[in-house]
């Protein structure tokens, strides 16, 4: 199954845990002391943020710290920027416009 | 671009919503015009390079704008909106999806709901639309479909005409 951030961010509890480890990276265990859930629970949100490429690991002697890759999130913000992008073109021809219609008149 | 007019971008992630309020030195009868009239609407809707080309068009309950957005190569990007409600001149609320020539709407592409509001303040009139959509890959399905080169270059080539006709 193909995944993407879209999927990552969908969840409000994915959202919750990559603004924790966007902070500092952290455990499995320290992130579910965060909810109201079990650690299996936040594991599988991991296991997900992963295959998103959301998330990298970093094995520090027996644990396992999750931290946020910053480039990922960054694409989110770059196709939203687009999307902006494009209503200012089309304001800017509004604008354009009515110039033109007061003008005229 | 006009630095003193108001422009705010707002991205909803959560509610799936996009709300974004821009202001215009022109009064609310005729901001309303340019966006409900298809003489006026073909003029500024398409975000340059593209032009906008009007098909038919009902503004009325019920009633629908078919267009397309054309790139400089002639390619074609066919939209359907529908018109829900309307209270001359202060709101509209519409559902827009893409379709092809004929108007036959494609469900396999994500649509949205609009609502566009104009407010009057001092000289200038305020518009408000809301664009909700049903999924966050649905807003980046829309935004995939191929209106992503050359914006930038575009912007700074409107703010210089726009300089040039004040």
């Amino acid at each position: 199954m193909r995944r993407d951030i879209f999927q990552a961010i969908a969840d409000p509890t994915r959202r919750a845990i990559i603004t924790l480890i966007a902070l500092q990276a952290m455990t499995p265990n320290a992130l579910a002391e965060h909810f109201d859930t079990t650690r299996q629970a936040v594991s599988k949100h991991l296991k997900i943020l992963t295959e998103c490429e959301l998330v990298k690991q970093e094995q520090q002697g027996r644990e396992i710290y999750y931290s946020l890759k910053i480039d990922k999130m960054k694409e989110i913000d770059q196709w939203l920027e687009q999307f902006k992008k494009i209503w200012e073109t089309r304001f800017n021809q509004l604008d354009d416009l009515l110039v033109t219609i007061k003008n005229t008149k | 671009m006009n630095s003193n007019l108001q422009f705010d971008f707002l991205v909803d992630k959560e509610m799936n919503t996009i709300k974004v309020r821009r202001e215009f030195s022109a009064n609310q009868q005729l901001v309303w015009d340019c966006y409900t009239k298809k003489e006026l609407l073909d003029q500024w809707f398409a975000p340059k390079p593209l032009s906008t080309k009007t098909k038919s068009m009902d503004f009325s309950r019920g009633g629908h704008w078919h267009y397309a957005m054309v790139e400089p190569n002639g390619t074609e990007y066919w939209g359907w909106t529908t018109f829900l409600e309307i209270k001359p001149i202060d709101y509209y609320t519409s559902t827009d999806a893409f379709s092809d020539a004929d108007g036959n709407i494609n469900i396999e592409l994500p649509q949205a709901v609009w609502r566009v509001s104009f407010v009057t303040k001092d000289e200038n009139t305020v518009v408000e639309t809301i664009v909700t959509y049903d999924s966050l890959e649905d807003l980046e399905a829309v935004i995939q479909m191929g209106m992503k080169d050359g914006l930038t270059s575009t912007l700074e080539r409107l703010d210089e005409l726009l300089i040039i006709l004040k």
